[in-house]
């Protein structure tokens, strides 16, 4: 800021212009690698699953995959359906991005210095600018002047808007840990240890850690949830009269979601970038915690694409409503009380901590020890060369 | 003021070119958006006159295009031709040959079982387990390869026997995927099969009674999914059937009602384990022998007609032929189960949601080629 007042001599309004347009920058560009690099590791991954290589053509491990894509699609035709709604139709994948991106303001990338705005209302700015997405979806679908297109827009527009409400009553329960809504106060109420992480602290943060991962899955139209570009039934969704260029930015504003799963996830629930008090505040490690656990919530999610059928929408619906909202209820009023008698006795907060944890990591071991039954029978070889 | 808001269905055409309809098979819906109230399915968009061309052809060049008619199945696509031709001549099969008949076509209906539920698994979401149904797929496309040559459009039976002998060591080949394949199979319906999203989808989604079964002419696994125990192999034995021992199938409504899209994935789920129980007889069974019966060069079988029926992995296939005594049949008509399951979808798509339909098409187990002919 000085630097640009004082040796550029420019008036303070202009210097927070450029600065502002750096931020942006770089946050549009970790923002486009990082989808880049998430449509890679899903190609990968499912390639992995399903007995096959995946994408391992262009650069090491085929990392690059997702560059030549870029490119194939920018070189390719701009084409708009006859009929369709031609402004509507051109503006759309960018409020879709747009929606994507603009969670990134309040999110972290690393430690509470790390946020490109610590709004005092970060996680209510974070429930609404998602739902702009909704918009976008919707108008794509009805723009493009294709019924399917319009089914998979109205479809996704149902959705979205169910299920943002058990999210959001899901994250009150960690506002009531942090006693913010800031993002900041909500990283630092967690600690690095897992039993000090929102989603191990009560049985009910756990309840509504649950419910947000879930909702989350079906915010970001991810399989078992994604009806409205299930290809089975709606040939392409919303975005099937989408070419080129705009097409990208669709593509890419879908794995930046994913992108966004994960990171809000691991923000709100799994401790962020919480560090051991000596370690605390170093910025590149603080970047790599988060990194690594959001990759790994991400490897969750490509995972549950890969493995499970997807739901229909009366299913989708009953869902929302009938169980994942009074769950979101539950665990709130629960965690009301428990803090309510964890006030008068405190020492109930690290044991029910550590006991929710125990119950995590048993369920794990077990989940472990079927997937090791599985991997031990499948090895019998064919032999038929 | 209060004005009323005008609704009305949309009419959208599912196929012929949509990823959920098995090839061009095009449904025109009527939707209010998810509930579909009225479908009309139209047929025809593969015909291919294989019927009409059967009368410009001899009656041992007409069996490289029975694989044509079902190319999902085409060991017994050819089986069905062969024994019809074999039934007007009065040809003996040699025991070999049989042996190897029933080995080759049950090799074909495990993967055509396969597609099937890989098939209908995709249609609901679920990609990965179609990737690996089809990979155990490849393995029995490997098997067959080594009789015959051919992975899909085999041309291996002949009129009066096969073509080829199997090669030396073949039953220790089959035994050993055998093995591979029954634990193989069984994780992968883990992953699927009783998935409770999956089970959720299909059950009680096209309920088909067993009166309404037979009222629409239904066949094979779908007749058997509405809990009708009827099949050809056991009812009108061809042959070596009675020979062997195995079960048939049926619905039971394990998770739904009767006869729904889940009892007739199920039944071929259990056909592939009977299948596999049918291989295993076979290969110890085995006689030494001729592979081929005695046919003249040029047939020409007596005047008359005959229907044959067999069980072909979609159903009863017939094959009605009328012979004037010359070397070409004078007409001949194929059967097949995938038209008379294609019939019933106006009666069952009604009220329904659009991702219904697609499971319905998915448990029919319906494929153009043979609907269309």
């Amino acid at each position: 800021m000085n630097l640009l007042t004082d040796t550029l001599g420019m008036t303070e309004l202009w210097a927070n212009v450029v600065i502002m347009l750096i931020v942006c920058t770089i946050v549009f560009a970790v923002f486009a690698l990082m989808s880049g690099i998430t449509s890679w590791a899903e190609r990968r991954i499912a390639g992995r699953m399903q007995s096959r290589y995946g994408c391992n053509r262009v650069g090491p491990f085929g990392i690059l995959q997702f560059v030549a894509d870029a490119v194939k699609l920018i070189l390719k035709e701009d084409l708009i359906p006859d009929g369709a709604d031609r402004f509507l139709y051109k503006i759309t994948p960018y409020l879709c991005l747009m929606g994507v991106l603009a969670t990134l303001v309040v999110l972290p990338l690393g430690s509470r210095a790390m946020i490109v705005a610590d709004l005092n209302v970060g996680v209510l700015y974070f429930i609404s600018i998602t739902s702009i997405v909704v918009i976008g979806i919707l108008m794509a679908g009805w723009s493009s002047n294709n019924k399917w297109s319009l089914l998979g827009g109205m479809r996704s527009a149902a959705q979205i808007v169910s299920y943002e409400i058990p999210v959001a009553m899901a994250l009150l329960t960690p506002i009531l840990i942090a006693g913010s809504l800031s993002m900041g106060d909500l990283l630092d109420s967690q600690g690095w240890l897992p039993w000090e992480w929102a989603a191990f602290q009560t049985p009910f943060s756990a309840l509504a850690f649950f419910v947000f991962f879930i909702g989350s899955l079906a915010e970001g139209n991810r399989t078992p949830f994604d009806l409205p570009e299930a290809e089975s039934e709606l040939v392409s969704g919303f975005n099937t009269e989408y070419s080129g260029f705009r097409f990208a930015v669709f593509f890419m504003a879908e794995y930046g979601n994913v992108f966004l799963i994960g990171l809000s996830t691991t923000a709100l629930f799994l401790g962020g970038p919480n560090l051991p008090g000596f370690l605390q505040g170093n910025p590149f490690l603080s970047v790599a915690v988060m990194m690594l656990k959001t990759f790994f919530v991400m490897f969750v999610v490509i995972w549950l694409r890969w493995t499970l059928p997807r739901f229909r929408i009366d299913q989708l619906m009953d869902l929302s409503w009938k169980y994942l909202l009074p769950c979101a209820l539950i665990a709130f009023f629960g965690q009301s009380v428990f803090m309510l008698v964890a006030h008068e006795i405190p020492a109930i907060t690290p044991i029910t901590a550590i006991v929710v944890f125990i119950v995590f990591l048993l369920t794990m071991v077990k989940f472990f020890g079927r997937i090791r039954t599985n991997y031990k029978e499948q090895s019998i070889p064919v032999g038929l060369n | 003021m209060t004005s009323e808001l005008k609704t009305e269905h949309i009419t959208i055409n599912m196929g012929p070119q949509h990823p959920s309809t098995h090839g061009v098979i095009r449904f025109v819906i009527k939707t209010d958006g998810e509930i579909i109230h009225e479908c009309d399915p139209d047929v025809g968009y593969l015909h291919r006159g294989i019927e009409k061309i059967a009368e410009s052809v001899t009656w041992q060049g007409f069996v490289p295009f029975t694989d044509r008619v079902d190319y999902v199945a085409s060991m017994n696509a050819n089986w069905a031709y062969c024994l019809a031709v074999e039934k007007m001549l009065g040809t003996e099969v040699p025991e070999r040959a049989e042996y190897i008949r029933v080995i080759a076509g049950e090799l074909n209906r495990i993967s055509s079982h396969l597609v099937a539920i890989g098939a209908a698994d995709m249609d609901m979401g679920a990609i990965t387990p179609f990737v690996q149904f089809l990979r155990e797929r490849e393995y029995i496309n490997d098997l067959l390869e080594m009789i015959c040559g051919a992975r899909l459009t085999y041309n291996y039976y002949s009129i009066g026997g096969v073509n080829y002998d199997i090669p030396e060591g073949y039953s220790k080949k089959v035994t050993g995927f055998l093995d591979h394949f029954e634990v193989a199979v069984e994780q992968m319906h883990r992953l699927v099969t009783y998935n409770q999203i999956f089970i959720n989808r299909f059950a009680n989604v096209g309920a088909v009674s067993p009166e309404m079964a037979m009222d629409y002419n239904f066949v094979g696994p779908n007749l058997r999914g509405s809990g009708v125990k009827y099949d050809v192999r056991r009812n009108k034995p061809y042959s070596i059937y009675d020979k062997l021992d195995f079960e048939i199938p049926i619905g039971t409504a394990s998770v739904g009602t009767l006869g729904d899209c889940y009892d007739r994935y199920f039944v071929r789920v259990e056909e592939i384990r009977e299948s596999v129980k049918i291989l295993r007889q076979c290969l110890q069974q085995i006689p030494a022998g001729e592979i081929q019966g005695k046919v003249k060069n040029a047939i020409k079988p007596p005047v008359g007609h005959k229907y044959v029926r067999t069980e072909t992995p979609r159903g009863d296939t017939g094959y009605f032929i009328y012979s004037d005594g010359k070397t070409s049949p004078s007409r001949l008509k194929i059967r097949t189960g995938s038209f008379t399951g294609m019939s019933i979808i106006p009666e069952l798509a009604r009220n329904i949601f659009i991702a219904d339909l697609v499971a319905i098409i998915g448990s029919l187990d319906i494929v153009a080629p043979e609907l269309d002919r």
